[in-house]
């Protein structure tokens, strides 16, 4: 998120699209109540009437996968109706930015295309430079190579018609969703945008928050109060696991992990650390340096040195893609031999999940760790499955929850806050910190008489306490960062001790002097203390419930980030109502939240993460193109109406022969999605194992719309066996008016949705809807389509 | 001094079992002695909501070394002293029947769990990971240095602490691994 929870209050109009958080996130709609209470719209935009759409004011379906057809149209409405904040797109966007000659885009390709490798030369997406090598800009808007022209011819061709045929959406109610929408286009108004796992689970999930931010770009939303592009996080500490980079591209921090041609600690800083020679750029991404050799010596201590290259040859360097899906291919070719699984149940929650489970019985060891028993810990016992056929060993760890250890959890809002222990975890159970403290030290043992490669591990900086329970706080503190060696830094007139913690960021260094776990977690346990066990409840003196004295907040407790964007170029708050920072004239600082840097007004741009400096509206890295472009999902019911591609060309294709099979219209002519319910929770081990909750939903369902059931001969409460071109899934039927069938350019389409939360273990038990699932992901992150395939249901015999 | 919403909750107990009887319940009701919280004497401490990324603050109360109640903390400026269906439930994850309180495991071919103890455990985990390294391990690849484990994964981590995400970060990095993910990739 780039605002937080309890700032939705202040926005004017609220977007819901690919979420449905009063069902998964229930204490948002608490935070969207006030905003109504202040005259806010709520729209709700889903292909089923959810319990979001049933708050909301304003309801309209879209079919699932076709997100950026329908954010399109409303981008080229704003652009038609010129209802775009203009001084913002010009001075805060890279809209008058001007594109080399020679980019292209035709007929659902953008230039740069090789088929053979389904991937882009992304060469012609770049700016053209001045002498200075500064991006040239028109700020008239006017040039026909400006960002803001190519915008517009692009989006032209996503009329509101073309849009409605492809969604499915009625006319009349999408001209509204764009009306109110882009009403929020002036200074004075603000709209936020909330998405989840419904934007992010498609073949396309980048573009459409692309789509998303491209449209709070133009609106001159983005940093601002009530406004900015909201991912609501599903679990409790996801943003901290991922701050943590517990993903194969990144390291703590979103470091890039190290590649095979980065052969050096300086070939990989060339490589990685952004560049810019506009001197209006604050490019704070240019601190790479600092960053990396704080977290090698936070990994390799005293052998971490100048001389070596601070240990980067440390590092594993990878040469491919190794994401989930990737993972779970490799496995199943018999090509991983162990694996650890600390609370994550991919034989319900991953995609093919049949195929997945399959996989887990080609490994030699498993080592699952988790409050309960699993359906991953025991695949070998699975319904259909012969335990005595699988050569797997398996360990199944009892771990420690939440209230029975003390640490720091993050929320969506990027809010870092403390817990504390009430109880001692039941019987042997332990917490994961004990756990990976007592492997490290297992694992250090035995390479301390040699082995592959013995380096890495046996100087691996590992010194948590002298206790049975290792101490959080010491880990808390090399996260944060510390001083290595007495250090003085005479332009600020400051110096440190060896061992004093590391006040922000700003004060870390590339020459060793410094350790730092994670650099975004600098300033969170200072030698003030804990910043995260804070609970002063006293505002901020915007009085916009920033309360900057709870917990903390990275970075550097910055409340909503990119808030320089929140000011014009003089300073003055876009709307003085509800002012995130100001310049204060006579102090010569900023007042309210931590600004995004403390430069006066105008010296330096607002989006200091990127070296342009601006919110790019056209982006020239990603994968599948620089503009989000409409495509079908891999499986889907009609035939693209935008271009003769039918599916995003940059994806890749799984072709592992008998698992990855991809459904024809005409054998499933029905569209499927995934969701979940209040009730449960993820892949469900911990909400299918509480008598309470299971009380509540006992079992897993289907809906069906009404009119698709009368022609299926199935009715409310029947069982059904919904089936896809990967499996079969039994459930019953919940025939209901919230599904009602798409008119796509006059072909009538039928969709349907399961719950996914059930599988083989647990106190209640049912299919799990991901053995309906494929195998194939995100042209940039490779997150699985989980939203949008084909299936067929009928009432079981 | 300023009074926190909880703070006011529980100086407020007296006058709610004072005003029983000007609500005109029935007078035995009235006479029974002052109403008692069920979390008086208790140990509390402060919690976060373990399942979505709300991060709602919640009170558990403890006695007799216990969890005995889990409710929302009125103090907590997200949720209010609101909490859901889920966050509700976590007092049964506290006291559960089905938790696993032993370690578990299961051998080639077998078709049951046997109980182990922690030591056999992770010295077993241990050598099993230094045979599957060793095994595995690539030094060079075209040429070029890579020291990568591509016989081991890890995933999960989503619902760990910080601290502990940091730490199987930092780990199973040092042991070479890149096939590391977890939920939020899915």
């Amino acid at each position: 998120m780039t605002n937080h929870w309890i700032d939705m209050q202040h926005a004017d109009v609220v977007m819901v699209m690919g979420s449905n958080c009063a069902e998964n996130h229930p204490l948002a709609i608490r935070w969207l109540q006030r905003a109504r209470e202040r005259g806010a719209i709520i729209i709700s935009v889903d292909p089923r009437y959810t319990r979001t759409s049933a708050f909301a004011d304003m309801y309209t379906k879209v079919r699932s996968g076709t997100d950026i057809a329908f954010v399109g149209g409303m981008i080229n409405y704003a652009l038609e109706n010129d209802r775009i904040h203009k001084e913002y797109v010009v001075e805060y966007t890279n809209a008058p930015m001007i594109i080399k000659e020679g980019f292209d885009f035709d007929d659902g390709i953008f230039s740069g295309y090789d088929p053979k490798t389904r991937a882009y030369d992304k060469s012609s997406w770049a700016y053209e430079l001045d002498n200075k090598g500064v991006p040239k800009r028109d700020k008239t808007l006017q040039h026909p190579r400006s960002v803001y022209q190519l915008l517009k011819k692009h989006y032209a061709r996503y009329t509101a018609d073309k849009a409605c045929r492809i969604t499915g959406t009625p006319k009349d109610e999408y001209l509204k969703v764009c009306d109110t929408f882009t009403s929020t286009f002036t200074p004075d108004k603000v709209a936020t945008w909330l998405y989840a796992m419904g934007t992010t689970q498609h073949t396309h999930g980048t573009q459409n928050i692309r789509s998303y931010v491209i449209l709070q770009l133009l609106m001159g939303n983005i940093g601002r109060a009530g406004g900015g592009i909201n991912a609501l996080r599903g679990e409790s500490n996801v943003q901290g696991s991922t701050d943590m980079c517990l993903l194969y591209h990144i390291i703590p921090g979103y470091l890039k992990s190290p590649h095979i041609d980065n052969t050096s600690l300086k070939a990989y800083l060339d490589k990685w650390t952004p560049k810019t020679d506009d001197p209006m750029s604050a490019n704070w991404w240019g601190n790479y340096s600092k960053y990396v050799v704080s977290l090698l010596k936070a990994w390799w201590g005293d052998k971490a040195t100048a001389g070596n290259d601070f240990a980067y040859d440390y590092l594993p360097k990878r040469s491919g893609n190794y994401s989930h899906i990737s993972l779970f291919e490799r496995m199943y070719d018999d090509k991983i031999d162990g694996l650890f699984c600390f609370g994550q149940n991919p034989a319900v929650g991953g995609p093919n999940a049949e195929m997945e489970r399959s996989a887990l019985g080609k490994l030699d060891w498993l080592v699952a760790v988790d409050l309960w028993d699993t359906e991953t810990a025991s695949f070998w016992q699975r319904p259909g499955v012969n335990p005595v056929a699988i050569d797997t060993e398996v360990f199944l760890l009892p771990a420690a929850a939440s209230m029975e250890k003390e640490g720091s959890v993050t929320n969506s809002g990027r809010w870092m806050q403390w817990r504390y222990q009430a109880v001692p975890p039941p019987g042997m159970a332990r917490t994961d910190a004990w756990i990976l403290d007592r492997l490290a030290k297992a694992v250090k043992k035995e390479y301390a008489s040699g082995g592959a490669f013995p380096a890495p591990i046996v100087d691996l900086n590992w010194e948590y306490g002298l206790h049975e329970e290792p101490d959080v706080h010491m880990v808390a503190k090399e996260v944060n960062g510390y001083f290595t060696r007495d250090t003085n830094f005479p332009k600020k007139n400051k110096s440190f001790k060896k061992g004093d913690q590391v006040p922000s960021f700003a004060w870390l260094k590339n020459d060793g002097s410094t350790a730092s776990g994670n650099w975004l977690y600098c300033g969170s346990f200072t030698d003030k203390g804990n910043m995260a066990a804070r609970r002063t409840p006293e505002d901020a003196i915007n009085k916009l419930g920033l309360y900057p004295q709870w917990a903390w907040c990275w970075p550097v407790n910055r409340r909503i980030i990119y808030n320089r964007a929140s000011v014009d170029p003089q300073g003055k708050p876009w709307d003085p109502n509800r002012w995130v920072i100001r310049w204060n004239a006579e102090t010569k600082k900023w007042e309210g939240d931590v600004p995004d840097g403390g430069w006066a007004p105008g010296t330096k741009l607002p989006f200091i993460m990127r070296p342009e400096g601006v919110g790019c509206i056209f982006s020239t890295s990603l994968a599948d193109g620089p503009l989000p472009e409409h495509y079908e999902p891999l499986e889907s019911p009609v035939n693209n109406l935008m271009s003769s591609q039918q599916s995003n060309p940059a994806i890749k294709i799984w072709a592992t022969p008998g698992v990855d099979r991809i459904g024809s219209r005409k054998e499933f002519p029905i569209v499927a999605t995934t969701y979940r319910v209040s009730e449960h929770w993820q892949a469900g081990c911990m909400t299918r194992n509480l008598p309470w909750l299971v009380e509540l939903v006992p079992d897993s369902f289907v809906e069906i719309g009404t009119d698709l059931a009368k022609r299926k001969g199935i009715e409310h409460g029947d069982r059904v066996v919904v089936s896809s071109a990967r499996g079969k899934a039994e459930a019953y039927a919940l025939v209901t008016e919230r599904f009602e069938p798409f008119d796509i350019d006059g072909k009538r389409v039928d969709q349907i949705g399961l719950t996914w939360h059930f599988g083989y273990c647990g106190l209640a038990k049912g299919d799990s809807a991901n053995v309906l699932t494929p195998h194939v992901g995100d042209a940039n992150t490779m997150i699985p389509e989980f939203k949008a395939f084909l299936c067929d249901v009928e009432k079981k015999v | 001094m300023s009074v926190s919403r909880r703070q006011f909750l529980k100086r407020s107990t007296t006058g709610i079992a004072t005003g029983v009887g000007l609500l005109g319940l029935h007078p035995s009701v009235a006479a029974s002695p002052p109403l008692t919280l069920k979390t008086a004497q208790c140990k509390e401490t402060t919690t976060i909501c373990p399942y979505c990324g709300v991060g709602c603050g919640q009170i558990v109360s403890v006695k007799g070394g216990k969890v005995i109640n889990v409710e929302g903390d009125p103090d907590h400026p997200i949720n209010e002293g609101a909490v859901c269906s889920k966050g509700g439930a976590l007092y049964q994850i506290a006291n559960n029947e089905r938790r696993l309180k032993k370690v578990l495991y299961r051998a080639p071919k077998s078709d049951q769990w046997e109980e182990k103890d922690w030591d056999w455990a992770v010295d077993r985990i241990a050598k099993r990971v230094k045979e599957t390294r060793d095994k595995t391990f690539i030094g060079k690849e075209k040429g070029k240095l890579v020291n990568r484990t591509d016989g081991i994964a890890c995933l999960g981590g989503a619902a760990l602490d910080n601290e502990e995400c940091y730490m199987l970060s930092k780990l199973m990095r040092a042991l070479g691994l890149t096939y590391i993910e977890h939920q939020a990739r899915i």
